[in-house]
């Protein structure tokens, strides 16, 4: 089972994404902020973390940042997801890092459709 | 997918009732300190942007379409507020608590819902966003900032940090070791420490001591607080603050280029010395102590600690809450009777301890439950503030709102039913009460009038004052209203006292249109207010003064869900009084009865008390005069003392069983229209008694003119 993180600092959007990807079978966990997520890392051999950018406190660029840095996160796949953010802050967000980028509003089938698309690129680079 | 929509319209909600505070904060900030942002008032309208960015985001994602569109544009404007291109101005404010409003309505979406002319909306938001020239963006410059701090900022926060540089604030590095097991404390508690002296811009965090139990944060702030006073506030064990300098004037121009073409590396460049280097104190990995967290703090930590829950979930739990004191009851009753007899006493007195001990932990749960349920009043206070200011805008009055008490706490379904009342008589009270700001000038009043909503807790009550220092209501004009409605008689007009007088407005009848403008006051409805009012068990009263302004007191319960009842037997029934009415019980001395016009009074510590017989009341005479106790006297009889604010009645009672926690279960819709009846309970052993509603029994009976006025002549 696919082991996910959802960082988001909206209730709403964290039930939308969890029950989206929860169809497609994956074992979802939440943060509603960077600390929590900053506390939740080190804790699961995370296999994709969903990270909304403008978040309170630690955004979500920092928070890429930090996974990129950290050893056990380096390379775990991300998707950022934002309302229509400036061009600068998704091109920052795929500079840091990510492995995708998400406008909001998006259908659950966008997003398990990137979800399957983005571990099959890492599948493919990987062997 | 539908928990999902209810876990939107939840949040949806909460974003809108949190919008309208801070919008009413800034509207403050704005009388206050015109356009110019401080700190306090930007971070206020981050706060208000957040929220609609927000709304817009969950908007869209589930359908909403108006209300993402009005979100959209309304977020435009707030985006252009915060990077300082519109003028925060009165106007603006019009339109933004317009469209906070409209979310409200675009939210409910149902088909009676008010029509949001979403258009007319949107052109007047546009008005505002579409000038405003670029901010210059070149201020960073001077400074040697770390690219990899820059590359990490979001658009806003690189705006803050220019905004900062511009107005000449220093810019500072605070690195902190936080524990990740307290970081929220500890978080709370550096923004605690720092609000004061700096704004603080955004936290890198990066991998701390390398146990995985630590992480450390580089804190950007900007401050214009003298370094070594910053130090002290926000350098503890694992801290050191570092200042970012700026670079030597002539080279700023060409070192933009460069500056812009830096990628982001992943190896951290070193920060510079600043002038006066602190000497870097080595970062311990001692634990960080953990701090007790105020109830202040608490409010402020994650969402992930709070869950909200269907208020229905916690209605049926409370039921089974009752059940339970039921049962509890029950036992009880089954170990008083095991006591008498002898054989059994052993067990009789195990049964009783062991149920004293679930009593004990049934009132924890109880309590815990009833906790849970409790919800400031604050949360409808907010929307009453921004009523006021719509309100006195439409009729151009000069009115302050003045809150205390809205951190007193009533159960939610309290709360929910409350609202309505007290807009109407807050409306009313702007309306009618306060006079315009040429007539109070004239009659030596300060121009703004004053509109106080104060809220605090007394014993098992909650009292909740609107007053304002309008015209007041004139007595004499009320009952002649009163009169020609033909809601009194002249007999009562003649007698009538001030006092009832006034309370003549609750009436059903009384308020009219014309009744408005007849009489300058109040009227719109009052007897709405007061019917929804007792049907949560309160009571409402008004005080007024001609020229000086009107009072409304509403006494409420705190909690509706379960209730301590006294035990009465009429007649050979039993029946309950909720406990909150009670004030005392004492015993009944007929020799001690007099009669006033016609009613039964005594006297009761020198006042005097009418009474009620409470078996005649209900039809409940023995047919036979009762049995005289062995020494030939007639037996016992007792007068419970019931309150309810200024009002008391003595029932005249058979006998007191004792008290009972009693979950009050209405009489069903055949039985409905009985007065004088909140419900049924049941008492275990298949024992049902009646449960008077003393606020009504005393509004029935206290509330003929002879009778009152005889009360408030004593």
């Amino acid at each position: 089972m696919l082991r996910v993180l959802v960082v988001e600092d909206s209730s709403a959007m964290r039930a939308f994404v969890r029950a989206a990807l929860e169809d497609t079978g994956a074992d979802v966990s939440e943060a509603s902020s960077g600390f929590e997520a900053l506390r939740l890392l080190p804790r699961e051999p995370w296999e994709l973390v969903v990270v909304d950018i403008n978040m309170p406190d630690i955004n979500g660029l920092e928070l890429i940042a930090f996974m990129r840095k950290s050893e056990q996160h380096g390379a775990t796949p991300v998707i950022l997801i934002s309302t229509e953010a400036s061009a600068r802050d998704r091109q920052r967000g795929l500079d840091l890092g990510a492995d995708a980028f998400l406008s909001k509003p998006f259908g659950a089938d966008a997003l398990t459709t990137l979800v399957r698309d983005v571990l099959e690129r890492r599948a493919g680079g990987a062997g | 997918m539908s928990d999902v929509h209810e876990e939107f319209l939840a949040e949806a909600q909460e974003i809108i009732e949190s919008l309208s505070r801070d919008l009413l904060l800034l509207d403050q900030a704005q009388k206050e300190h015109g356009p110019e942002l401080d700190q306090t008032t930007s971070e206020l309208i981050n706060e208000v942007f957040r929220g609609v960015h927000t709304l817009k985001g969950i908007a869209g994602m589930f359908g909403y379409a108006r209300l993402g569109e009005v979100s959209h544009a309304l977020e435009d404007l707030l985006d252009q507020l915060r990077l300082g291109r519109v003028e925060l101005d009165p106007s603006v404010l019009d339109v933004l608590f317009e469209g906070v409003e409209s979310f409200q309505r675009l939210l409910v979406d149902s088909p009676d819902a008010p029509e949001v002319d979403v258009e007319r909306l949107l052109q007047g938001i546009a008005r505002f966003t579409g000038s405003g020239s670029a901010a210059p963006d070149d201020d960073l410059l001077g400074y040697e900032l770390d690219p990899n701090v820059l590359s990490v900022l979001t658009e806003y926060e690189e705006h803050r940090l220019r905004t900062n540089v511009r107005q000449g604030v220093s810019l500072y590095r605070l690195k902190v070791r936080f524990s990740l097991l307290t970081i929220d404390s500890q978080l709370e508690d550096l923004k605690d420490r720092a609000k004061p002296l700096a704004e603080i811009i955004t936290y890198l965090p990066s991998t701390g001591g390398g146990d995985g139990d630590t992480i450390d944060l580089d804190v950007l702030l900007a401050s214009s607080a003298p370094y070594d006073t910053l130090e002290e506030a926000l350098v503890d064990a694992d801290a050191e603050l570092l200042r970012v300098s700026r670079r030597s004037s002539g080279e700023s121009p060409d070192r933009r280029t460069e500056h812009e073409a830096l990628a982001p590396s992943s190896s951290s460049t070193p920060l510079p010395a600043p002038p006066p280097a602190p000497t870097p104190r080595p970062p311990s990995a001692a634990p960080v102590e953990r701090r007790e967290m105020s109830p202040d703090q608490l409010t402020l930590r994650s969402v992930a600690n709070t869950v909200r829950v269907d208020i229905r979930k916690l209605d049926h739990l409370m039921n089974v809450v009752g059940e339970l004191a039921l049962v509890k009851s029950a036992v009880g009753r089954i170990s008083e009777r095991l006591r008498g007899r002898p054989e059994l006493r052993q067990l009789a007195i195990e049964l009783h301890r062991i149920n004293r001990g679930f009593e004990r932990r049934l009132e924890e749960l109880q309590d815990g439950i009833l906790d849970v349920r409790m919800v400031p009043l604050g949360q409808i206070f907010d929307k009453l503030a921004r009523i006021v200011r719509q309100v006195a805008r439409e009729h151009d009055k000069d009115v302050k709102l003045l809150v205390t008490g809205a951190d007193t706490e009533v159960d939610k379904l309290i709360v929910e039913e409350l609202s309505d009342p007290l807009m109407h008589l807050i409306r009313n009270a702007i309306d009618h009460g306060i006079e315009s700001p040429k007539v109070r000038e004239l009659a030596d009043k300060p121009v703004s009038g004053t509109l106080a909503l104060n809220a605090y807790q007394k014993g098992k009550h909650v009292v909740i004052e609107v007053e304002d220092d309008g015209a007041g209501m004139n007595p004499q004009r009320i009952v002649e209203t009163a009169l020609r409605r033909e809601l009194i008689t002249e007999e009562a007009a003649a007698e009538v006292s001030r006092e009832e007088a006034l309370n003549l407005i609750f009436m059903p009848g009384f308020s009219t249109r014309s009744a408005i403008t007849d009489l300058s006051g109040r009227g719109v409805g009052m007897d709405v207010v007061k019917t929804n009012i007792s049907r949560l068990g309160g009571v409402i009263d008004v005080q007024s003064e001609l020229g000086t302004g009107t009072k409304f007191t509403i006494t409420l319960p705190v909690t509706l869900a379960i209730i301590n009842a006294l035990l009465i037997r009429i007649g050979g029934r039993g029946f309950a009084i909720p406990i909150t009415s009670v004030q005392e019980a004492i015993l009944f001395e007929p020799e001690k009865l007099r009669t006033v016009e016609g009613r039964e009074v005594m006297t009761l510590r020198g006042a005097t008390l009418p009474l009620c017989r409470l078996d005649r009341l209900f039809r409940l005479e023995a047919a036979e005069p009762p049995e005289l106790d062995a020494d030939g006297t007639p037996p016992r009889r007792y007068v419970v003392v019931c309150a309810v604010a200024h009002r008391r009645l003595g029932f005249v009672v058979d006998g007191l069983d004792g008290q009972q926690d009693i979950v009050i279960k209405s009489l069903g819709k055949s039985l409905q229209r009985v007065r004088g009846f909140a419900g049924a309970t049941d008492l275990g052993d298949q024992q049902v008694a009646l449960v008077l509603d003393v606020p009504a029994l005393l509004e029935e009976l206290l509330g003929t003119p002879e009778l009152t006025a005889l009360e408030a002549s004593r």
